[in-house]
């Protein structure tokens, strides 16, 4: 793999080979909002808290107690995995915006708490993480957790999130246990939010409570949106623009982000359910064996 | 000690109430969480600056003509905004309308007026009352006195008159409002610019009381009076007056009592107990899912 990266080095710019790191790490993590909001119907807004479970944990654990890259990866994933688990049970109660709001509430609170937090450097943040997420890892990462994402969404789980999302009462009805698939795709959203914050962690060298705060969760939000909810290619395509933009925006300069708010306004109006809007791989393969296609608005 | 903070926490609280009044009168009739309502305040604070150190006019002047300015502002962006997306698509898309609303406009403030702080001028003397063994400042005076002069407006508007009658039949049905002849575009306009005109008189206060007025103070002020607004029960006008003040209290007395390294943690934190407790916030009504 070292091999494979040195030869990619060699032949690719390496401010290109940035942003195509930068989007792989986002499909990981659009790919958990998507889990969560586009395929469950639960809106979260605070994905970017996650992140900075999975970052900082790993970040401290390879740093500090000497883990291997993979292992300190891995337990930043569950750690945030965990946190998951405890931010998903008030979805058992709440609904909609308020959820949204408990989201953004507890992702503030987690990054108030690494401000205050001494192992992690307070404000001025951790430098010195070891540089091991690569071109290939990634990417690497990246393809296992779209396939697994395929898998998931295809099997009895996958048709229990969506089932949840078109109608919880019809759901419930149909036997589905909605609270603990619920929680489920929170764990397993969260789950990705830290593995994604452990990459980003591992290839930035340094990070800082602001690089986690509301509007990364909103950026990444807006990836699964404008590609399309609960559709995997949308959501990969959403991450490839949204990560593109800011940087092909670079030639407008500082009216860069005025840019990136009006294009977000007008892809809506004329976009409104997202690029691939309700377009499911599934879906995709049929229309290339040229048959029927039913799409729904939602 | 006590008392005083109490008395901080009324004025704080009275600022979060008015922004908070605006998110939760958009949210009854559109069910918008309208993120760029963070950024109109902002605005209606920078308004009020500019009114108050180019045009040297006095308080009052300086305030009605940022609620003035922010009134047509909210209109505009509701229509260019959200008013193309109505009905034909889901309310996710109309938040992420809003969120690019709140990323144009605090960019455009950032290019116009750059990302310095900069201070209002002596519009309100240093005078200091004595009061029940308790020191008032003027401008927390002014603070009480405006924003309650407000919030009963409001509440005469919309209890009273006919568009406010108009607002309530558009928060429980839009489509029936629709079918009895009530304007409904006109309506939601004239919401937006209500809602506008409230964050901009917050926005004039909180930047003469606290001194200070930059074009990213929105966003943190925008989360609290969202989180305010939920508190008391989205959707309900007393709710978030409520919500507002009694968010401002917690966090001052948090902050005194407490550790204010964790300031913005504690109203976050309030907010998930009370959710936890009552799901639809204080006033809100439980609605039951019907098949």
């Amino acid at each position: 793999m070292e091999t494979l990266d040195a030869i990619i080095s060699q032949y690719i710019d390496p401010y290109y080979l940035r942003i195509m790191v930068l989007i792989g790490i986002n499909i990981i993590l659009a790919l958990g909002i998507n889990l969560i909001t586009g395929v469950t119907g639960q809106l979260t807004m605070g994905h970017a808290g996650f992140m900075s479970i999975g970052a900082y944990t790993s970040a401290i654990l390879s740093m500090q107690y000497g883990f291997s890259y993979l292992a300190a990866l891995l337990a930043g994933a569950l750690m945030a995995a965990l946190f998951g688990v405890i931010i998903g049970i008030p979805t058992l109660r709440l609904e909609g915006d308020y959820l949204a709001m408990v989201t953004i509430g507890a992702a503030e609170i987690i990054r108030v708490f690494f401000l205050n937090f001494e192992p992690g450097g307070k404000a001025v943040g951790m430098a010195g993480i070891p540089q091991h997420t690569t071109f290939i890892t990634v990417w690497l990462v990246a393809l296992i957790i779209i396939l697994l994402n395929v898998r998931l969404l295809n099997s009895r789980y996958g048709r229990a999130f969506y089932a949840i999302k078109e109608n919880e009462i019809a759901a419930a009805a149909s036997g589905i246990d909605t609270t603990r698939i619920k929680i489920l795709a929170f764990m397993v959203g969260a789950f990705l939010g830290g593995l994604g914050g452990g990459l980003y962690a591992h290839y930035m060298y340094y990070i800082n409570p602001q690089d986690f705060g509301f509007m990364k969760s909103i950026e990444l939000l807006n990836m699964v949106v404008l590609g399309g909810m609960g559709s995997i290619p949308g959501t990969i395509l959403g991450a490839f623009i949204l990560t593109l933009a800011p940087e092909m925006l670079r030639i407008v300069s500082e009216y860069r982000l005025l840019f990136y708010g009006a294009l977000l306004v007008i892809l809506m109006i004329f976009r409104p359910n997202g690029l691939l809007g309700n377009v499911r791989l599934y879906d995709l393969r049929k229309r290339w064996w040229k048959k029927e296609v039913e799409t729904w608005q939602s | 000690m006590f008392w005083e903070q109490l008395l901080n926490g009324l004025t704080l609280g009275s600022t979060y109430a008015l922004i908070a009044l605006g998110y939760t009168m958009v949210y009854g009739i559109v069910q918008l969480i309208n993120f760029a309502h963070g950024e109109i305040y902002m605005f209606g604070a920078f308004a009020g600056l500019f009114l108050a150190s180019y045009c040297g006019v006095n308080i009052l002047v300086a305030l009605l003509g940022a609620m003035a300015f922010c009134m047509l502002l909210g209109m505009l962006v509701e229509r260019i905004a959200y008013r193309p997306l109505r009905g034909k698509s889901s309310r996710l898309s109309a938040l992420i309308s809003a969120i690019g609303v709140s990323i144009f406009l605090s960019t455009l403030m950032v290019l116009l007026a750059g990302t310095n702080t900069r201070r209002y001028p002596d519009v309100v003397p240093n005078h200091t009352f004595h009061l029940a063994g308790l020191d008032f400042s003027l401008m927390q005076v002014i603070i009480l006195l405006f924003s309650a002069a407000l919030m009963l407006g409001l509440q005469f508007m919309v209890k009273k008159t006919r568009i406010g009658k108009a607002m309530r039949a558009c928060s429980q049905d839009l489509d029936a409002a629709y079918l009895m002849g009530i304007n409904v575009n006109r309506v939601i306009s004239f919401t937006f610019a209500i809602g506008s005109a409230l964050a901009a008189a917050g926005g004039v206060m909180v930047g003469i009381y606290y001194n200070a007025v930059w074009p990213y103070m929105g966003t943190m002020a925008g989360l609290k009076a969202f989180a305010a607004a939920v508190l008391g029960g989205i959707g309900s006008i007393p709710g978030a007056m409520i919500g507002g003040i009694s968010l401002g209290i917690l966090e001052i007395m948090g902050v005194a009592y407490l550790s204010s390294s964790y300031k913005d943690a504690i109203a976050f934190g309030i907010l998930i107990l009370v959710l936890l407790i009552r799901p639809q916030g204080l006033l809100g009504q439980k609605i039951s899912k019907k098949v």
